[in-house]
């Protein structure tokens, strides 16, 4: 309203505006329905922007995945379906509670829309919460994007590593104290309009520490359910752990052939072969590949020495979790879950933001527009991710 | 338009209203289709579909993407316009990504790391057994 000066019918204008412009519409506009339908236009085309942007990363995944299916099958086991699971419910809740929202909005319900709000803002801080928990577990255990993949399967667990969990959680327990500070001063102060919009931001921030202890609840039972399948399951159904206990028992059998001459290699063969016949070890079949390849290398050539050997392992396409392979993998994961999660960061921003407006009361059915937008943008993140759980987290 | 038509006191008498509030039970039919749909997916990751696995679960996500398009955006009560803007973006992506794809198949061992690039094979025991490298 502070740009009428320029205008030609600054008198009719100024006489007009009790009437004519409440203070929600701004100048520009002649009604609030068109400054709705402005607005959602304009949400739409960011929308679409947001679409394109995620398209990209969803094209590298497709790429990535049709070159190495089976890299992504394997990897998908470190994955932990029941925290994926559970996130996909906890983001279709506040998916929920958002169109709630608009609609507590839309019909002046002031307490609803703040109730609403503040627990989509819940719902958030509990996902990030357990997402906080899968991510330090995996760095704990060295599945990092290609380059600083250093994921060992004899030693999957390394005890010193930084405090990884702490550090993510650093900020949210800041927030928290900060807010708790905040609400105890609006409290003492007796500053209602401060204490009204800090009581609902403590339980956000608690929620955070909540969605941590649910993920780490869940975490440990998925671990011991792992060790359970090693001991039900010896074959092993392309489970992560079998793999693991494979290549551990190929690393004790093939330790002594390293001294010894070409009968060992011969015997290290036949471990190999026996289990490579398991269709789930694609890294034993693939070394056992190697070897053929390496020995057929050696046994035509009349060249011994250990150089040419070296050269045609090298050459030998590797078909494992080698560090890089994998390491794409996790590459894709971390950038479309972390620029995911960023993108509640950012939500939850603008959220906090509609919640301290709620408070203030500024919405009414002429003017709902910034929730209905911040709505929009927040179902566009569930969206996302209703792809994104199925595409990273459910690969057989 | 009438002047009047956004004058605090008589919100409900005027014909200019825009909200359309969706029902509670609407959004809670919508929240149930979500959830039952994601249990589908997860249970269904447990069944081997071979190569229809991609396509069941993309369907799925479809499915449950259609509805928070159509309920939870508010897609079927807002102009077509919106919806036509939006949709098309899927369009583009669907070329982006099938150009992609197409070109990848092509070239795809480009995409690959070099195996002389690779770090050591901390995963794999067997070079270090038999080209005797520590």
């Amino acid at each position: 309203m502070s740009t009428i000066e320029a205008s030609p019918e600054v008198g009719h204008d100024e006489h007009g505006h009790d009437h004519d412009h409440p203070p929600f519409l701004a100048h520009h506009f002649d009604t609030p329905e068109q400054q709705f339908d402005s607005g959602k236009l304009g949400i739409w085309l960011f929308l679409v922007t947001e679409v394109l942007f995620f398209s990209g990363m969803f094209c590298a995944y497709a790429i990535f995945r049709a070159l190495r299916p089976e890299v992504f099958e394997g990897c998908s086991q470190f994955l932990n379906t029941k925290l994926g699971a559970i996130n996909t419910g906890v983001l279709l809740f506040s998916s929920l509670t958002m169109a709630w929202a608009v609609r507590c909005s839309q019909l002046e319900q002031h307490k609803g829309l703040v109730g609403t709000l503040a627990a989509t803002l819940s719902c958030a801080m509990i996902f990030l919460g357990v997402k906080a928990i899968e991510y330090s577990h995996k760095f704990g255990m060295g599945l990092l994007p290609a380059g600083l993949f250093f994921y060992d399967p004899s030693n999957p667990h390394p005890t010193e590593h930084p405090p990884y969990l702490a550090y993510i959680c650093a900020p949210f327990a800041l927030a928290l104290a900060g807010v708790l500070i905040w609400l105890v001063v609006s409290a003492v102060s007796g500053n209602k309009f401060q204490f009204a919009i800090a009581k609902p931001l403590s339980v956000v921030c608690l929620c955070f520490f909540v969605g941590v202890g649910l993920g780490t609840v869940l975490e440990s039972g998925e671990e011991s359910a792992d060790h359970i399948d090693v001991h039900a399951d010896p074959n092993g159904l392309a489970t992560a752990p079998v793999m693991e206990q494979a290549e551990k028992t190929m690393a004790a059998e093939a330790a002594p052939a390293i001294a010894a001459s070409g009968a060992m290699v011969a015997v290290d063969e036949t471990v190999l072969k026996i289990l490579a016949k398991d269709p789930a070890n694609v890294g034993v079949v693939s070394s056992q590949n190697a070897l053929e390849q390496q020995t057929a290398a050696a046994g035509t050539s009349t060249v011994t020495g250990d150089g040419e050997i070296l050269g045609a392992i090298t050459t030998t396409e590797v078909d494992v979790m080698t560090p890089t392979t994998a390491g794409v993998f996790f590459s894709i994961y971390y950038c479309m879950t972390g620029i995911h999660a960023i993108h509640i960061l950012a939500g939850i921003g603008v959220l906090v933001w509609l919640l301290v407006r709620a408070v203030r009361q500024d919405f009414n059915r002429q003017y709902f527009g910034p929730v209905d937008y911040v709505g929009l943008y927040w179902h566009l993140v569930d969206l996302i991710w209703i792809y994104l759980f199925p595409l990273l987290y459910l690969i057989r | 338009m009438s002047a009047h038509a956004h004058s605090e006191d008589d919100h409900s008498a005027d014909g200019h209203d825009f909200a359309h509030p969706m029902s509670v039970q609407t959004l809670l039919a919508v929240f149930f289709a979500l959830t039952f749909l994601t249990v589908i997916t997860v249970a269904q990751a447990s069944f081997d579909f071979g190569a229809f696995e991609v396509a069941t679960v993309m369907f799925i996500a479809t499915v449950k993407a259609v509805l928070v398009m159509a309920f939870f955006m508010h897609m079927l009560a807002d102009k077509p316009f919106n919806a036509i803007i939006f949709i098309g973006s899927f369009v583009f992506v669907g070329l982006f990504v099938m150009f992609t794809l197409g070109d990848s198949m092509m070239t795809s061992h480009s995409f690959e790391p070099r195996v002389e690039e690779l770090a050591p094979a901390v995963a794999e025991p067997t070079i270090t057994t038999v080209d005797g490298a520590p």
